[in-house]
C-alpha cells in the first residue's frame, strides 16, 4: 500500500491548493459555492490523510519493513503497544501525524462555523490549508513516510528504548494536538484582520479551541515531565530542555490569551493585545514543532535532527511578518471601547498576569535561544542550563501565584476597600498562619526564601478558591434551598468557565508548592555500594539487598533491589534496573552488542504524598568485559566456518546449521548476564528523597479536570430561560429595562 | 490493485467537491451581486451583535454572581448592573435597527 500512501500525499497538497484558491475566490466574489466548495477541500484533506495514517500504522502493525520509517524504527520484538505509537518517534511519521491532527481540527471548526463568520471562515480556511499544504509538502518531498525499500531488512532497528515509556504514546499526540488546534484561533484571527471583523464573534468561536489547546499542551507538558522523572534516570522532572521550553512558550502565550480575551469580551478592551496574543502563540507552536523537528538546538527529546530547519524558518517569518503588518494595517478598527475603571478590579489583575505571562515566555526564548544567537555573534556556542532561567522565572513565578489567589476574589470592573477586606481577610489569614507555622517549624525555610513565599502564597489561592466555592453554595442555596452538594454540583455546571477556572487555579498552586518543595528541599546521594552496603539520606538508611540481572530477547536488565528503612522499621522494597538493547552495529561485535546498545533507565520510586524515595542504579558491566570480549572472538571465528559449512549444505540443514550458533551465541549472552549476579560488583546508585513530587502530578490531574470542566458546552441560555426552577429575583424599573435571560435563574 | 483505491479516492473527492456547484447555482450567483454583498456583510453585523448580546448577558450575570457571593457592595452592584444593563440595551436596539433595514 506504500504508493497508495504516496499518491494520497500530492491528493493531499492537490486538496491543498484547491481549497485555499476556492476559499480565496469564494472570499473575493461573494459566491457561497466556492466557499463552500473550499471549506469541503478541508474535510476531503481530514479524509485523504485518515487513509494514509491507517496505511502507515498498518504498516507499523504488520512490521512490514519494505517501508523504510518501519525498518528504521520498529522491530518484529517490539511490543504492539509502542509499535502503534512508533510512528511520531520518526521524523516521516510526525510530520504526517501533525497534518493529521491539523485536518481534524480544521474540519470540525469549520464544520462548527459553517453558517457562521461567513467573512471570516474563508479566509481562515485558506490559512489553515496554508498550514496543511506546508507540512504535506514537507511529507511529500523531505521526510515521506512511505518510501520502501526492494531489499528490505529480516528485523528492524527498534524503537528508540527512552521513548518505551507509557506516557510516550500519548505525550507527542497531545502536543501535536496543541500545536494543531493552536493554529485555529491563529487562522480566525487572520480571517478577522483581513476582514475587519475584530468583534467578538471570531473569539467566541474560536475560545473553546484555543483552551482545548491549552489543556492538550499542558497535559503533554506534565506527560514530559513524568517521563523525565521515572524514564531518563536524572533524578528530575524538568530541566528547562529546548523542547520542553519550546511546548512551554505556547501555553503560556495561551494562558494569557484565555484571560485577557474574556476582557475583550466583557469591555471591549485590549483588542490589539488579544489578537496579538494569539497570534504569538501560534506562532510559538509552530516554532515549538521545528525546535523537535530540526534538531537547532540540543536536547534530549529532539528525535529529529534533520535539514528541515530552512522550511521552518521561511514559514515562522511568513507568519511573523503577515502578523505584524495585519496589526498595523488593522490598528484602527483595533482601538478598545472602554478604558480600566479602576486598578483594584479583575481586569487590572488578569493585565499584570498577562505581563507576567508574556515576561515568562520572553525569558524562555532568549534563554533558550542564547546559544544560538551567541554563536551567530561570538562565534561560539554558550551552553546554559537551569541556573540560567531560575533568576528570572522564580520571582515571576511567584508573582503569577499571588495573582492567582487575588484574581478570583476580586470583582469585574471595581471593588471598595470594604469588600477587599471581607474577601481578603480569610485568604490573607490562612497565608499569615502558613507563614507563622513555617517559621516556627524551621525546616530551613529561612535559607530558601523563595519556596517559603511560595507556600504561603499557594495558601493564599488554596483558601481564596475555596473561599469562593463556599460562598457561591451559600449564595445559591440561599435562593434555591438544595443541599450543599446538589448547589455545588449545580453552581459549577452553570458557571463551567468561572468554576473551571477557579480549579484551574487551585491545582496550579498545588502544582507549584510541589516545584517549590521538591526543587528547594531535596536530599540525594550519589554513592557506590557493594550488596549488604548500606547509605543514609533524609534520615533514611537504604541498604543494597542484591543484585539482579535478565536476559530477554528484547534487551539485558542490569539491576538492584534496596530495602529502605527509617529507625529501624522497613519502609519499602526498591527495585531499579537498567536495560540495555541490542545494537545492530556489527563492529561492536556478536556478543558485545547485546552488552553496548542503547540503554534505558527503570528508576526505583516510591511515591508518597510527602515523599518521594528515587533511585537509579548505573551497574559496572567493565568487570563482564573480558568474557565479552572473549566470546566475540570465538564467534568471530566460528562464524565464517559456520557460514560456508552451511552454503555447501542442503537450505534446511544450512539454516539448522545458523540457527545452531545463535542459540549457542544466545546462551553465551545468558551466562555472561547471569554471571553479574553470581560476582557482584559494587554498583553507583543515584538515591533522592523528595518532598512532595507527588504534588506536582496532582495539581497537574486538578488543572486538566478544571481546563475540562471549562472547556464542556455551556448550556444554551435559551434552555436554561426555560428550565429555570425561580422567578425573577427582583423588577428592574423604567428606563433601564432588563435583558430577560441572565437575571431569571439562580446562581 | 492500489491504481483502484486512488481512483475511487479521487472519484470520491471530485464528487464531494463539486456538490457545492451542483446544489446551489443560484445562490452562488447571486452572492456575487452587490446586494448578496450587502446581505452577507448584514448577517456578519448581525452575528458580532449577538456575541455581543450573549457576553453581555454573562456579564450581568457574572456581576449578579459576584455581588451574591461578597464581592461587589450594594452601591457598586446598583451602578455596575444598570451599566450593563444600559449596554445590553443599546446592543439590543442596534440589533433590531439591523433588523429593520
Amino acid at each position: 500500500m506504500a504508493p497508495v500512501g504516496r499518491t494520497l500525499l500530492f491528493v493531499g497538497l492537490l486538496l491543498t491548493a484547491y481549497g485555499i484558491g476556492a476559499s480565496l475566490y469564494g472570499a473575493r466574489t461573494g459566491r457561497r459555492d466556492w466557499v463552500d466548495s473550499g471549506r469541503r477541500a478541508v474535510y476531503a484533506l481530514a479524509g485523504v490523510m485518515t487513509i494514509a495514517w491507517v496505511i502507515l500504522e498498518a504498516a507499523f502493525y504488520r512490521s512490514d519493513f519494505t517501508f523504510n520509517v518501519v525498518a528504521q524504527h520498529s522491530s518484529t520484538t517490539t511490543p504492539l503497544f509502542y509499535k502503534l505509537a512508533a510512528p511520531w518517534s520518526s521524523q516521516e511519521g510526525s510530520l504526517l501525524l501533525w497534518v493529521w491532527l491539523l485536518s481534524l481540527w480544521s474540519s470540525l471548526i469549520l464544520f462548527l462555523t459553517r453558517n457562521r463568520v461567513r467573512e471570516i471562515a474563508p479566509y481562515a480556511t485558506a490559512v489553515l490549508l496554508g498550514f496543511a499544504a506546508f507540512f504535506t509538502s514537507l511529507a511529500a518531498f523531505w521526510a515521506n513516510p512511505f518510501t520502501t525499500t526492494a531489499t528490505p531488512p529480516t528485523e528492524g532497528a527498534g524503537l528508540d528504548p527512552l521513548l518505551l515509556h507509557p506516557s510516550m504514546m500519548i505525550h507527542p499526540p497531545m502536543l501535536y494536538s496543541g500545536y494543531t488546534l493552536l493554529t485555529i484561533p491563529f487562522a480566525f484571527a487572520v480571517g478577522a484582520l483581513i476582514t475587519g471583523r475584530l468583534g467578538n464573534e471570531w473569539i467566541s468561536v474560536t475560545r473553546r479551541f484555543a483552551l482545548a489547546a491549552w489543556l492538550f499542551l499542558g497535559v503533554g507538558v506534565v506527560l514530559g515531565a513524568r517521563w523525565s522523572y521515572t524514564e531518563l534516570g536524572w533524578g528530575g522532572y524538568w530541566a528547562w530542555d529546548p523542547v520542553e521550553n519550546a511546548a512551554l512558550m505556547p501555553w503560556l502565550a495561551t494562558t494569557a490569551f484565555i484571560h485577557s480575551v474574556m476582557i475583550q469580551e466583557k469591555r471591549g478592551m485590549l483588542k490589539v493585545w488579544n489578537v496579538s496574543l494569539i497570534l504569538g502563540a501560534g506562532t510559538l507552536a509552530i516554532l515549538g514543532t521545528f525546535l523537535v523537528r530540526s534538531g537547532i538546538l540540543d536536547s534530549i527529546h529532539a528525535f529529529g535532527a534533520s535539514t528541515l530547519g530552512i522550511p521552518f524558518v521561511v514559514l515562522l517569518a511568513v507568519m511573523l511578518g503577515s502578523s505584524v503588518w495585519l496589526v498595523l494595517r488593522r490598528r484602527d478598527r483595533l482601538r478598545s471601547e472602554a478604558q480600566l475603571d479602576s486598578l483594584l478590579s479583575r481586569e487590572a489583575v488578569f493585565l499584570l498576569q498577562n505581563l507576567v505571562l508574556v515576561a515568562m515566555v520572553f525569558v524562555i526564548f532568549w534563554v533558550t535561544f542564547f546559544p544560538l544567537i551567541s554563536e551567530a555573534v561570538t562565534g561560539t556556542k554558550v551552553s546554559v542550563g537551569p541556573p540560567a532561567f531560575r533568576p528570572f522565572i522564580v520571582p515571576l513565578a511567584l508573582v503569577l501565584v499571588g495573582l492567582a489567589g487575588i484574581g478570583p476574589i476580586i470583582a469585574w470592573r471595581r471593588v471598595t476597600a470594604a469588600n477587599l477586606r471581607t474577601n481578603f481577610a480569610l485568604p490573607v489569614l490562612a497565608a499569615l498562619i502558613t507563614l507563622v507555622v513555617l517559621v516556627v517549624a524551621g525546616g530551613g525555610a529561612d535559607t530558601r526564601p523563595f519556596a517559603l513565599i511560595m507556600f504561603v502564597f499557594g495558601a493564599f489561592v488554596v483558601t481564596s478558591v475555596l473561599q469562593e466555592f463556599v460562598r457561591g453554595v451559600i449564595a445559591r442555596r440561599a435562593m434555591t434551598h438544595e443541599s450543599p452538594a446538589v448547589a455545588l454540583g449545580r453552581l459549577v455546571r452553570r458557571n463551567r468557565r468561572r468554576y473551571g477556572g477557579y480549579i484551574v487555579h487551585l491545582g496550579l498552586a498545588v502544582l507549584l508548592i510541589g516545584v517549590a518543595a521538591s526543587s528547594s528541599f531535596q536530599h540525594s546521594r550519589d554513592v557506590v555500594l557493594k550488596p549488604g552496603q548500606s547509605a543514609s539520606v533524609d534520615g533514611y538508611k537504604i541498604r543494597y539487598v542484591r543484585p539482579t540481572a535478565s536476559a530477554t530477547s528484547q534487551k539485558l536488565s542490569f539491576g538492584a533491589v534496596l530495602n529502605v528503612s527509617k529507625g529501624g522499621h522497613h519502609v519499602t522494597t526498591l527495585r531499579t534496573t537498567r536495560g540495555f538493547y541490542p545494537s545492530q552495529d556489527p563492529t561492536l561485535g556478536q556478543v558485545g552488542r547485546f552488552f553496548s546498545g542503547n540503554a534505558d533507565s527503570d528508576v526505583g520510586l516510591r511515591a508518597g504524598l510527602t515523599k518521594d524515595i528515587w533511585t537509579v542504579a548505573n551497574p559496572n558491566l567493565q568487570p563482564l568485559q573480558p568474557l565479552i570480549n572473549q566470546a566475540d572472538k570465538l564467534f568471530a571465528s566460528a562464524l565464517p566456518r559456520v557460514m560456508s559449512r552451511a552454503a555447501k549444505l542442503p537450505r534446511a540443514q544450512g539454516i539448522q546449521a545458523v540457527n545452531q550458533l545463535w542459540a549457542l551465541r544466545d546462551q553465551a549472552v545468558g551466562v555472561i548476564t547471569a554471571r553479574y549476579v553470581r560476582h557482584p560488583w559494587p554498583v553507583n546508585f543515584l538515591l533522592i528523597v523528595d518532598p512532595l513530587v507527588t504534588w506536582i502530578w496532582l495539581g497537574a490531574i486538578i488543572m486538566a479536570g478544571g481546563g475540562l470542566i471549562a472547556l464542556w458546552p455551556i448550556p444554551s441560555l435559551a434552555r436554561r430561560r426555560r428550565t429555570a426552577p425561580v422567578p425573577a429575583r427582583r423588577p428592574v424599573a423604567p428606563p433601564v429595562a432588563p435583558p430577560p435571560e441572565p437575571v431569571k435563574e439562580p446562581v | 490493485m492500489d491504481f483502484v483505491v486512488v481512483a475511487v479516492v479521487l472519484a470520491v473527492i471530485a464528487v464531494f467537491l463539486s456538490a457545492p456547484f451542483r446544489r446551489t447555482p443560484a445562490l452562488g450567483g447571486a452572492g456575487a451581486n452587490g446586494a448578496g454583498r450587502d446581505s452577507r456583510a448584514r448577517a456578519s453585523d448581525v452575528a458580532e451583535l449577538e456575541a455581543a448580546r450573549e457576553a453581555k448577558y454573562r456579564e450581568i450575570r457574572d456581576a449578579e454572581l459576584d455581588h451574591r457571593t461578597g464581592k461587589l457592595s450594594e452601591a457598586d452592584y446598583e451602578a455596575v448592573d444598570g451599566s450593563l444593563r444600559a449596554e445590553a440595551i443599546e446592543i439590543l436596539h442596534r440589533l433590531d435597527s439591523i433588523s429593520k433595514r
